[in-house]
């Protein structure tokens, strides 16, 4: 055993707990990986650290994730740039690991590290390494491999670069569909750094073989790869090669597969160009809305404003609205509610006069859905219609709709509704609140449903900060200080709950004359719980009144509270007596 | 000891010979595993029933599971070999070396648990194990019991002894101040971290460390003796059943799988444990309108697209899961067409599906009710391509059968590698073996016992070659009590339910209430 300087102590004992068998403590240890190395010196950390974590690789996952962190940003540590090799013995270990995490971190790092080597390196110590990983004998080796081609093919020969593609070809047909499902997802990142002639030579031809795979989950991450492979082609090839595909897929037998294509679509649309899109994208788009399974009618769905923006109004009228309307009615909910989340977008996109002709109906229609999500949908974005049909149209058609949803049965859609209406007031006006939405402002302070009440207690803050004390006064104040004579208790509260929120934004004055008459008589009710929230809502008032009206009315009623027979209103009295004295401390 | 060898013979080949013999006791037990032979008195524990047996891809590794919950893997020793040279060997007609096994690891996989909100006992009894491909040399597998399937990873683990540390424990704990690292309790490690970030930091602003490194610090030196294979549960998939699972099978592509519960089929990926899909549902409205249940359910070994399950009602459904994202409505189903005779109370009883296997190339799919073994073809729905009886002279017994509840037995098939012969258990340790090439007659009972020979076993209506008729030496004394020959004292206590084909060879594990045999042919 070997004894330590007192003052390096610490680094000696973290050197240690690299093989600790707690592992809280051995990834304590790998995070400080680097001060382990500067500690032992750079020729000692390429010698002795590096080879020591080699043989680490089978340690729990964690701490293995740590470790193919660290080591991506190791190249300071073992000296350099032209030590850069040797981190990649470790790494390489790290990508044969049967942890998904793990492997694409170690390969995410060999990527950092590889991009920096210099070009001799590169050729005599990385390439030799992504050869090893593609013929490695268990499938886990292989697949990390196709994620670092795309680095070692960039500084190498052209023997090498010959060896390389040839190599990912055979990635690409592979008897392991994870193999295959890897070199599909990695062939983009591949095909960005092949020189354009092998592209359309033997890129392509990759591309081909992986699109027509037996497995549904290659041809899927197949698709990915179109859009990628689309912007690298010059516009004809792109037209010539990908385009047959995009059509194929969208009727591919698999349904996982034309899901893929409906979520990626409008990509693909950028990739061809517009005219392709026009002939053949739109056909292919409609058949993905009129698809039997409604997953993929939900993907494609989700897209339709992404997708309308593409297009020219009319094309987007012609060709896509007949599949909305079809949409707006379609057996499945989550089909419309998919709908109902993009379709406001649409509007802006057609314009006012298609948007009143062809939109308003379907919108109408979605806001009477059965379904409350499908019915919140569309509330929420209703802002983007009001831009460009006017108020005056919405309030018509769509207001009738929405006072309905405020009495929905579902207290949830009431609660969403609640939460839209100081934007509806801000879009509609003062004018037009006070005579549709203020009763119902008021009917919700007295619902059934805890949650409703609350929220509709904030709305009234909201709406008093939007219009204005002044309004507030006349619009809201005098109905909610009526309800302080409602028979039920629990509608009591809500009025001093009203209040505390209220008070801030009302300011002092309207607070003394308005709400303290009305706080100070409640201190008198029956029930024990109105009293104990009258001394918390005299609390809460002390910052906002004068230190006279505190000294004059509120220390009196608190005092009158303390000595209530209720423990509970005592308690809360004496706690607002002494924030008085507090308050009244630190001024003094 | 490893393993027994009870018998081995030199035969002709097609004929199925016991090659080792495993028997579960209650010493295995225990931490070192020692497969005790059972002696003859002694009482067969509950939880060394085996429960499930499967074997890998390659055919090297053999898992079974028991009722106490364990799994026990098995590895093939003959492996040395390649492949070329047995083939050219078996050409050669040389007297074929038949596969050994040995025993190589055992891990718990599931403990009893209890479902607290339903009030209900989860047995930790395995239900089904399943390989998975191998990542990186080490032994993946999947296993399940009712309710909870979990992911398993078996990798031969160096032991390590760690040395040349830099703190010496003895003088840390003399001091006081800070204890060892390696003896890593709580609070000293606590007060260790907090140290080493003050001086971290120090030693980055501070101090310039020298460039050549402090020389006095060493790295523990890892010396590894001998390795030991070590089970880690690497995932667990829970909550999606409401009823007892009773299959999972692995996807072609490797990524994913499914789960078949009573009523219920779910779909899973590996790396996800915490959702699975729901594919097939078929829970009625009501409860009271329930009249089928799913027994079984497989993918197809090839085409990732499509999963067979079959019915309590006898009816084996094909779906494919291109069609749509919920499989409820079949694209192809197979069942028997009417039979016009009379029907009893049992023949529904009889007809429920208890196992179905595809075979190898997934055109062929093998079906087990209580009767008979089926073969059918997956392009023809008209009905089986053949029928084999299994114990049609148990027929008249179906009473019986019924008041012991053996009727609701659930037998296993398997199939050959090569699709030629297929095999399911029997009563009284009997399994059966059948050759379902067109055109073949072959057929062969055995009984999975030390002495399988012995005893005259009813022959089936066709003509066959059974080993019945080949007398033979016994080398041990007799047990099997209960058993006299005749088919009147069939034992339905002792019942063959479980057995595996090997991937690529003729040879057949099959468990026996609490032992492990292996035929080769």
């Amino acid at each position: 055993m070997a004894m330590v300087d007192e003052p390096l102590y610490p680094i000696a004992v973290l050197i240690d707990e690299l093989k600790n068998d707690d592992i809280q403590l051995r990834l304590n240890s790998i995070r400080r990986l680097s001060t382990i190395a500067r500690a032992l010196g750079e020729e000692r950390t390429r010698k002795e650290l590096i080879p020591f974590l080699s043989e680490n690789s089978d340690d729990d996952d964690e701490v293995l994730l740590a470790m193919a962190e660290e080591l991506g940003v190791f190249i300071p540590f073992v000296g350099g740039i032209e030590y850069a090799h040797v981190l990649l013995p470790p790494l390489e270990s790290l990508c044969t690991v049967e942890e998904t995490c793990v492997r694409e971190k170690a390969v995410e790092s060999l990527c950092k590290i590889g991009s920096q080597m210099k070009e001799n390196d590169l050729v005599e110590s990385f390439v030799p390494l992504v050869k090893r990983l593609a013929a490695g004998e268990w499938f886990a080796a292989r697949v990390s491999a196709c994620g670092i081609f795309h680095v070692a093919y960039q500084g190498c020969t052209d023997v090498l670069k010959t060896e390389l593609r040839a190599t990912y070809s055979q990635l690409c047909q592979d008897d392991m569909p994870m193999v295959r499902r890897a070199a599909a997802s990695n062939l983009g990142k591949f095909a960005t750094t092949v020189e354009s002639t092998f592209l359309i030579a033997e890129i392509m031809t990759m591309f081909d073989d992986l699109t027509k795979d037996d497995q549904d989950s290659v041809r899927l991450l197949a698709v990915e790869g179109c859009a990628a492979l689309g912007k690298l082609l010059e516009p004809q090839d792109c037209v010539a090669r990908i385009l047959p595909v995009i059509v194929n897929f969208s009727q591919d037998k698999s349904w996982r597969v034309r899901y893929m294509v409906a979520n990626q679509l409008y990509e693909l649309c950028e990739a061809v160009g517009p005219d392709c899109t026009r002939t053949d994208l739109v056909p292919a788009y409609v058949r993905l809305l009129r698809d039997n399974e409604a997953e993929v009618r939900i993907a494609a769905a989700g897209k339709v404003t992404k997708f309308c923006r593409l297009l020219n109004p009319e094309l987007a009228i012609q060709h896509i609205l007949p599949c909305v309307k079809e949409l707006s009615s379609d057996s499945s909910q989550h089909v419309r509610s998919a709908l109902a989340s993009v379709i406001m977008g649409m509007a802006p996109i057609l314009g006012k006069d298609s948007t009143i002709e062809h939109l308003l109906p379907i919108f109408l229609s979605l806001l009477k859905d059965e379904f409350p999500d499908v019915r919140l949908n569309i509330i929420s974005k209703l802002d983007q219609v009001n831009q460009v049909i006017g108020i005056d149209l919405l309030s018509q058609s769509l207001l009738p709709a929405i006072v309905e949803l405020a009495e929905d049965r579902h207290w949830r859609v009431r609660l969403a509704i609640i939460e839209y209406v100081p934007l509806l007031a801000s879009q509609l006006g003062i004018g037009f609140f006070d005579d549709k939405l203020g009763a119902l402002c008021m009917q919700w302070l007295q619902d059934k449903v805890y949650s409703i009440r609350e929220a509709a207690a904030n709305n009234l803050k909201r709406l008093a900060e939007e219009f204005g004390p002044e309004w507030a006064m006349q619009h809201l104040v005098p109905q909610v200080l009526d309800m302080v004579n409602n028979p039920h208790y629990l509608h009591r509260m809500m009025v001093l709950r009203a209040i505390s929120l209220m008070a801030p934004v009302m300011g002092s004055e309207i607070t003394c004359s308005k709400f303290l008459p009305v706080v100070v008589e409640a201190s008198k009710d029956r029930v024990p719980n109105i009293k104990f929230n009258v001394a918390k809502l005299l609390q809460s008032l002390i910052p906002i009144v004068d230190q006279s009206v505190v000294d004059k009315t509120i220390r009196q009623c608190l005092v009158d509270l303390s000595e209530d027979p209720d423990v509970d209103v005592r308690y809360f009295a004496n706690q607002a007596l002494n924030s008085i004295d507090g308050t009244t401390a630190a001024q003094s | 000891m490893a393993y027994h060898m009870i018998f081995r013979f030199r035969q002709p080949r097609r004929r199925f010979e016991l090659a080792s013999q495993f028997v579960m006791s209650d010493q295995s037990r225990a931490k070192k595993s020692v497969f005790g032979e059972r002696s003859a008195g002694e009482e067969v524990q509950e939880v060394d029933i085996i429960s499930a047996i499967e074997f890998d891809n390659s055919g090297n590794h053999l898992a079974t599971g028991d009722r106490g919950g364990r799994v026990v893997l098995f590895e093939r020793t003959d492996t040395n070999n390649s492949s070329g040279t047995r083939r050219e060997l078996e050409e050669a007609d040389y007297p074929l070396r038949h596969p050994e096994f040995r025993y190589k690891t055992e891990f718990q996989s599931h403990d009893p648990e209890f479902d607290y909100l339903k009030s209900l006992e989860i047995e930790e009894k395995i239900n089904k194990i399943r390989w998975c491909q191998t990542a990186n040399g080490a032994l993946f597998l999947l296993s399940t019991n009712d309710k909870t399937i979990k992911f398993w990873k078996v990798q031969d683990k160096k032991i390590k002894k760690i040395c040349d540390m830099n703190s010496d424990p003895s003088r840390a704990i003399g001091n006081g101040t800070i204890a060892s690292s390696s003896n890593s309790n709580i609070t000293s490690s606590c007060l260790v971290n907090g140290g080493v970030s003050e001086v971290n930091n120090s030693l980055c602003t501070d101090f310039s460390l020298p460039p050549g490194g402090i020389s006095s610090l060493r790295l523990p030196v890892v010396t590894s003796h001998e390795s030991s294979p070590m089970a880690r549960c690497r995932r667990v998939y829970a909550h999606a059943h409401d009823y007892h699972i009773n299959s999972i099978s692995n996807n072609s592509d490797g990524e994913t799988f499914i789960s078949a519960d009573d009523l219920r089929i779910n779909l899973w990926n590996l790396e996800i444990s915490n959702q699975s899909f729901n594919i097939v549902d078929v829970k009625p409205a009501k409860m009271e309108d329930l009249s089928e249940v799913i027994t079984s359910a497989e993918f197809h070994p090839t085409h990732c697209n499509m999963l067979a399950y079959s019915s309590s009602k006898g009816s084996i459904r094909l779906i494919d899961l291109r069609q749509s994202a919920l499989c409820d409505s079949h694209s192809k189903l197979f069942e028997e067409p009417e039979q016009a005779g009379p029907k009893s109370f049992f023949t529904e009883i009889i007809a429920s599906v208890s196992d179905i296997k595809f075979a190898k190339e997934g055109r062929y799919l093998l079906s087990r009710d209580y009767m008979t073994l089926k073969l059918w073809d997956i392009n023809m729905d008209a009905g089986p391509v053949a029928t084999f009886q299994v114990h049609e002279y148990l027929k008249p017994k179906l009473c019986d059968l019924y008041e012991n509840d053996s009727i609701f037995d659930k037998f296993e098939c398997c199939i050959s590698g090569n699709g030629l012969r297929a095999a399911t258990g029997s009563y009284s340790n009997l399994f059966r073996v059948f050759g379902v090439a067109p055109g073949s007659t072959e057929t062969a009972t055995l009984e999975a016992s030390r002495n399988p020979m012995r005893r005259h076993v009813p022959i089936p209506s066709r003509p066959s070659r059974t080993l019945s008729s080949i007398t033979r030496v016994v080398s041990r004394g007799s047990e099997s009590p209960g058993v006299d020959g005749n088919t009147n004292a069939l034992d339905y206590t002792t019942k063959l339910l479980h057995l595996a084909w090997h991937p690529n060879e003729n040879s057949i594990a099959c468990a026996a209430a609490n032992s492990l045999y292996m035929y080769y042919a």
